[in-house]
């Protein structure tokens, strides 16, 4: 792919990803967020993180599935749209919903599950947008980096399970998200089992202690997946 | 973000001076439709026609009424869909007339009434409560309606009346919500059925309720008639009602079945009893900014507490 198709699939990105700000920004200014404005920017905002979220998730199952290698030159940048309408999610909360009310927000984050993981959500996902510079990736290096970046699937699940709790009854919303986020890992899943059986098959080792080292005989081996085009593409990516 | 703060009087609240000045007419026409029994108004009453009453004023709170186009446009009514822009969204599926309401069970003179009857049986007056919903935001409503009171004497209970039982309407024609689909498992058991002890029923602030901001009450807001019970949270006061049945054991209400551990049968509003899934102890008032402190009993405390005297309300949720 060339420069400037990635240019234009970011600019692209960029305007998909801040179009829900915008038309809140919009009804915000037109009187337009109904009768319980700051419910509705809430759960907008919500909405967008976990949306976000599951974008940038969907990269590695279209590489895996249709040998599609452009979703991950725009998974870090929907990656830190999510983290940046997580904070706005989290802020309207803290300075909207509850007007710094610490007491009862400390209260609420130690009793309310639904708040519990949506708190422990956001938390991890700053270590993950700090580290998200190429500089961060070369100084961690890339293989503590990869292992630091799946905390993602943790936070996605996090994400779903603060939308499920807090959901009332029929509202059917959250079951889409889960099972959306089901199939993304689901996918990743089916792939490091096909990985593991494969490796057998061939006598290699199961339990990658020296992640490198295992990399470059599965490799050698070609044992490690499918075509050329994905091979490359998994180590462009990584 | 913008944060639209209400004037101190809202223009929904400024009677139109035409409908003031008229009103003695009206109350003349009222005394004509008295005096000729055979003259039926019921074919005329839409929702949104006005209907008069006087305001009760020892049952009007201080607080200033939500606007009337808030209360019908944000509500929960499970039988248009489970968010709060389904009712008016899809208001027009339900169709308010011609409509009966059965009132049998225990009682010596069991009957079905047509809605326009029951609408006469006693003088409407408007009452302006609030509404406290039992997910964390409230309103203040003037209703049209009368005490429950007056229906439960006409009929006359028994001595095995202990509770009284509502059922709304069941009709997946009318209430798209009731519509087989695929997430039906995740919905409610319909139709909507909820309870009161008869002691509660028969409280005066228990309202059986026709209209509100003087107008026949809108669909979504449970046309033709619904109770009101102030004190409790929303859900409680079952709306378009067809069956009003007096029983001798507490029955299951419909969100007890639904959720047991979050939704009990006396449901009264409680900042000192949370909800499992989040605290009771504030409400955000609609149309306002700053969390408000939620009131027990929703601030009717002096009126019925006294039904609760040695209940453990942390168990009878």
């Amino acid at each position: 792919m060339g420069r400037r198709t990635r240019l234009l699939l970011k600019a692209v990105v960029w305007g998909v990803a801040l179009l829900p700000l915008l038309l809140l920004l919009y009804r915000a200014a037109t009187d337009g967020l109904g009768p319980n404005p700051i419910s509705y920017a809430t759960n907008l905002l919500g909405d967008t993180t976990l949306r976000l979220l599951l974008a940038s998730l969907t990269a590695t199952p279209l590489r895996l599935l249709f040998g599609l290698s452009w979703p991950v030159s725009v998974r870090r940048l929907l990656g830190l749209f999510a983290f940046f309408y997580a904070c706005l999610h989290f802020t309207v909360w803290v300075a909207i919903d509850h007007f710094f009310d610490w007491t009862q927000m400390i209260a609420d984050v130690v009793k309310r599950p639904y708040i519990t993981v949506g708190m422990a959500a956001i938390t991890l996902l700053v270590p993950l947008a700090a580290t998200s510079t190429a500089g961060m990736i070369k100084r961690l290096g890339a293989k503590r980096w990869r292992r630091l970046h799946r905390l993602v699937y943790v936070i996605g699940v996090l994400a779903v399970m603060h939308y499920l709790w807090l959901a009332k009854k029929g509202v059917t919303d959250p079951y889409y998200y889960a099972g959306a986020l089901a199939l993304l890992l689901g996918v990743r899943l089916w792939d490091w089992a096909r990985r593991l059986t494969t490796r057998r098959r061939q006598g290699m080792p199961t339990v990658n202690r020296v992640g490198t080292i295992q990399r470059s005989i599965t490799w050698e081996a070609g044992g490690y997946r499918g075509s050329k085009l994905t091979r490359r593409h998994r180590a462009s990516c990584d | 973000m913008l944060i639209r703060h209400p004037p101190d009087i809202k223009a929904s609240e400024i009677t139109d001076h035409q409908l003031y000045l008229n009103r003695r007419a009206f109350l003349l026409g009222i005394a004509a439709v008295a005096l000729t029994p055979s003259l039926s108004i019921g074919a005329a009453v839409l929702a949104g026609d006005p209907l008069k009453a006087t305001r009760n004023k020892s049952f009007t709170v201080e607080d200033p009424p939500t606007p009337l186009k808030d209360i019908t446009t944000y509500n929960n009514f499970y039988e248009f869909g489970p968010n709060k822009g389904d009712p008016s969204r899809l208001a027009h599926t339900l169709k308010p007339r011609p409509w009966t309401v059965q009132v049998d069970g225990h009682v010596a003179r069991p009957r079905r009434f047509d809605v326009d009857e029951l609408m006469r049986l006693a003088p409407l007056e408007e009452r302006v409560y609030r509404l406290r919903c039992v997910e964390g935001w409230s309103m203040v409503i003037p209703w049209v309606g009368y005490p429950l009171a007056a229906l439960i004497k006409r009929v006359e209970p028994t001595s095995k009346a202990r509770f009284v039982e509502f059922t709304s309407l069941l009709d997946p024609e009318q209430f798209p919500g009731q519509r087989k689909g695929l997430f039906s498992f995740a919905s409610l058991e319909w139709p909507y059925a909820e309870g009161l002890r008869l002691d509660e029923a028969l409280h005066p602030l228990t309202l059986l309720t026709f209209g509100l901001y003087g107008q026949v009450l809108p669909n979504q807001d449970g046309a033709p008639v619904r109770v009101v019970v102030p004190w409790k949270y929303g859900f409680k006061s079952a709306k378009s009602i067809v069956r009003i049945r007096f029983v001798s054991e507490q029955l299951k209400t419909t969100w007890e079945k639904a959720a047991p551990h979050e939704y009990g049968f006396y449901s009264n509003v409680n900042p000192t009893v949370d909800h499992p899934r989040w605290s009771q102890a504030t409400e955000r008032r609609i149309g306002e900014f700053r969390r408000r402190t939620t009131l027990m009993f929703n601030g009717y405390a002096d009126q019925v507490a006294s039904l609760y005297t040695g209940m453990d309300l942390r168990k009878s949720y």
